[in-house]
């Protein structure tokens, strides 16, 4: 019931806010031009660059990874040097290098896989300006490379003067990095933040407070409450998909999640702007059906996926049967949240690439378990901000040229063809995630001693395979019981994380650039329609199938195992209440 | 190499100041050359300078002040204290409680400390975790008299951030027994203090109905004060 209320909300919030999306990035006149036209032709001048200065694959491409490299640089010195800096109020102390290098790279990717731990090893100044910055700016990144990719789709916006084989203005990067900085995620996020305040999240620079706790006489008799700028960052990480929070358990701490109003604000604006794409790209694509093609795609994925983890956290922990009530995994939630609102929660946030919790992942039910990993490895249900949609075309195209052999045509996109260059090019997109993931997998189980998982058997197994998939992913959950703050873990990580984030950005913006430069063949009842159920169909089949094909054995020695081992578990688990019910007796004779 | 990007910036400014003569006020025209893509370094610098100040400083700033200004109290970590101020705490974070007297919350795998918040993160294959309940099942059979089918999960779960500040109503009928005999107060009397202790859903509609155990006994002190 609330679940429908949020999933609807989201979506008729998501619906004008992707139409005030496409009016700012379509390059027409814009009611927002007169509130930030000043503030932006400012920065411009800063940057020196002409923001009307159209950019081919190339340069726009170029642009996005050079930006990028400053950046890193920037938060990783930043990081290193914050025992130095201002705003450090705890006296915390420097990063180990692995360290500081993971959480740099972590955040610049938009994955915000946090191998330290938030309150205690960030100072405020790491947290509120290094952080908060990459949160903004990389969900704005990578969807100035969405805007490239959908522009390369019609050709460029030189389309009507260009000749076959020229080369085509996807845009400028910097100017659509801007204005999503400054027109849409600012003003989202301040909005956000101060409902968020409105519920308790702290925000504030002082210090924290310490307090006597009620019953004195016990092991804890003070406890030291953590504040900081809280709310100010809880925003921005549900709106951009990032997902790093202010404390260890994220949004299941309740400073960062303290209401149920406070968490339907927070679940909306996980998915809101990704959705919000969808519409967006519509829009820029001047091409309705498609669109609602995409929408209803993405939405049948995501409701299936909501609706099997919602079941499967009904379902009692398997630990605890015959010791309690038969009522739903309550291990690791809230009970503010109760389960529904927690299943909802960990389905939107690895299919959105957003990874916050609102429940420790690593004690969901096997269902939900394989629910969240299929949602990173899919990557395209909504999918991160801008990234989520890239993947989204990829699987597009991979359809189209499926389609395309069956009916025995070449291959064609909005009026220009995939040819050997662009398949190429998606082959290795194709074998890219699960070429690194399950190499990085298996390295790490061959040496037990680097593994560090706080779960035996197949969820060990689970452990290392859900730290890698969210970190190609770029989703940043975890199964947070990894000691994963060694070298070898911040290191490989970081490896996977610049996999993950950088070519399957660059790859489909050079498929774009490619793309665009054809000719366009006008459409004729041989073209393949994009915009109709059956193609819808063959879509969500290709996707299926590619993610089975990749991932089904690990799967199986992942939750999928663990699940079928649980029948055997329940026999054990009759055999310890007869135990149980023995000691009882005996404790009971005690008294 | 050198006179290229030289080049380009010329050719940059040029456009510029084209642009600039024939700006109309809203659209501009869009200029493409694909051999002015050079020079990036400056605008990569640029980008992160600028959006440093803007999203680390300028909104990151307000937005606390803003906040802190209109909600002093949420803002400031939601603290309570008693009016003679012998005691202060947390509306959202859980204390630890294990007197008779006193309602109890939930296991917390982190000992209700709000510095290091966590969960178990045991998996349900995990015997530790099948461990853990074992004992803390076999407790509370023992001391509230009641078969282990009847525990709600609540009180055997630890919660997600350890510093779970609720029980569920149920959690709490079951420790009322306890509680009143300890006190030596009525049931009854006891049972309506709880029974305006419950937090319905949120609006009615958002979230489960919950108790925050923290504010019971506060409320618990105050009403049925311990003789001593």
């Amino acid at each position: 019931m609330e679940i429908m209320l949020i999933l609807t909300l989201s979506l008729l919030l998501a619906w004008p806010l992707g139409v005030y999306m496409t009016g700012i990035f379509s390059g027409q006149a814009h009611w927002s031009d007169r509130l930030f036209g000043p503030l932006e032709r400012g920065i411009f001048k800063v940057l020196g660059i002409n923001q009307q200065q159209g950019m081919d694959w190339k340069s726009f491409g170029i642009a996005f990874l050079l930006s990028n490299l400053l950046l890193g640089v920037i938060a990783f010195l930043l990081l290193m040097l914050q025992h130095l800096l201002p705003l450090n109020p705890d006296g915390v102390g420097p990063l180990s290098w692995d360290l500081a290098l993971h959480t740099a790279v972590s955040f610049l990717t938009n994955t915000n896989q946090q191998h330290y731990s938030g309150q205690a090893q960030l100072s405020f100044l790491s947290q509120s300006f290094v952080i908060v910055t990459l949160q903004f700016v990389t969900p704005a990144m990578g969807l100035a490379v969405c805007l490239g990719v959908l522009r390369g789709l019609l050709g460029g916006r030189n389309q009507a003067t260009a000749q076959e084989g020229e080369a085509r203005d996807l845009g400028n990067y910097y100017q659509d990095t801007v204005r999503a900085v400054l027109r849409l995620m600012i003003p989202l996020a301040a909005i956000v933040a101060l409902a968020l305040s409105s519920q308790g999240v702290p925000s504030t620079y002082q210090p924290s407070p310490t307090v006597s706790v009620l019953e004195q006489g016990q092991s804890l008799t003070e406890q030291k409450i953590p504040l900081g700028p809280v709310a100010a960052m809880v925003a921005i990480k549900q709106l951009g998909t990032n997902g790093g929070g202010w404390y260890g358990p994220n949004s299941a701490n309740p400073l960062e999640n303290p209401t149920p109003l406070s968490n339907l604000i927070e679940t909306i604006a996980l998915v809101l702007i990704p959705i919000a794409v969808v519409f967006m790209a519509g829009g820029m694509l001047r091409q309705r059906g498609f669109a609602l093609m995409s929408l209803g795609v993405m939405g049948f994925l995501s409701l299936l996926c909501v609706a099997a983890a919602v079941y499967s956290e009904q379902q009692p922990n398997i630990a605890f049967a015959e010791l309690a009530q038969s009522s739903g995994n309550m291990e690791g939630k809230e009970v503010r949240f109760g389960t529904d609102l927690s299943a909802l929660w960990a389905t939107l946030t690895t299919q959105t690439s957003n990874g916050s919790v609102n429940a420790m992942h690593d004690s969901l039910n096997p269902l939900a378990g394989l629910v969240t990993r299929s949602g990173m490895l899919i990557n395209a249900i909504w999918g991160g901000i801008g990234c989520g949609f890239v993947n989204f075309i990829v699987y597009v195209w991979i359809a189209v040229f499926i389609a395309g052999l069956m009916i025995g045509r070449t291959p064609e996109i909005f009026g220009r063809k995939l040819e050997k260059a662009e398949l190429s090019a998606l082959g290795v997109l194709l074998v890219l995630p699960s070429a690194v993931i399950l190499l990085f997998t298996a390295i790490t189980l061959s040496f037990p001693a680097l593994i560090g998982n706080s779960n035996p058997g197949l969820h060990g197994i689970s452990q290392v395979f859900y730290e890698y998939t969210s970190a190609f992913a770029n989703n940043g959950s975890g199964f947070e019981g990894l000691a994963d703050n060694t070298p070898w873990w911040n290191i490989t990580c970081v490896i996977v994380l610049l996999l993950g984030r950088y070519l399957p950005l660059v790859i489909p913006l050079y498929i774009a650039g490619m793309l665009a430069k054809k000719r366009q063949i006008p459409p004729s009842a041989a073209s393949l329609p994009l915009a109709n159920v059956t193609f819808g169909v063959t879509l969500l089949t290709v996707i299926l199938i590619l993610n089975f094909l990749s991932f089904l054995p690990s799967m199986v020695l992942g939750p999928i195992g663990e699940g079928l081992a649980e029948s055997h578990i329940e026999t054990i688990s009759q055999q310890t209440s007869a135990i149980t019910t023995q000691l009882q007796s005996v404790t009971g004779g005690a008294q | 190499m050198n006179t290229k990007p030289l080049k380009t910036q010329q050719l940059n400014q040029q456009l510029l100041k084209q642009s600039s003569q024939r700006q109309t006020p809203a659209a501009a025209q869009t200029v493409f050359n694909p051999q002015l893509q050079h020079a990036y370094w400056r605008p990569a610098l640029g980008l992160a300078g600028t959006m440093l100040l803007c999203c680390g400083l300028l909104y990151s700033v307000s937005v606390t002040a803003i906040g802190g200004w209109i909600f002093p109290g949420q803002a400031n970590g939601s603290l309570l204290s008693t009016a003679d101020n012998s005691f202060t705490g947390s509306a959202l974070i859980a204390q630890p409680f294990s007197a008779a007297h006193y309602f109890h919350g939930r296991p917390s795998s982190v000992g209700t400390d709000p510095m290091s918040t966590g969960g178990s993160n045991l998996a349900p294959s995990n015997p530790a975790l099948r461990e853990r309940v074992a004992a803390t099942s076999a407790e509370l059979t023992a001391l509230y008299q009641v078969a282990a089918s009847e525990l709600p999960v609540d009180l055997l779960a630890s919660s997600g951030s350890g510093v779970d500040p609720h029980i569920s109503p149920a959690a709490a009928a079951l420790q009322l027994a306890r509680v009143a005999t300890a006190r030596g107060i009525q049931h009854s009397a006891l049972e309506t203090l709880l029974q305006q202790q419950i937090e319905g859903p949120q609006f009615g509609l958002l979230g489960e109905p919950r108790v925050n155990v923290l504010l019971l006994n506060l409320a618990l002190d105050q009403q049925f004060p311990l003789s001593k």
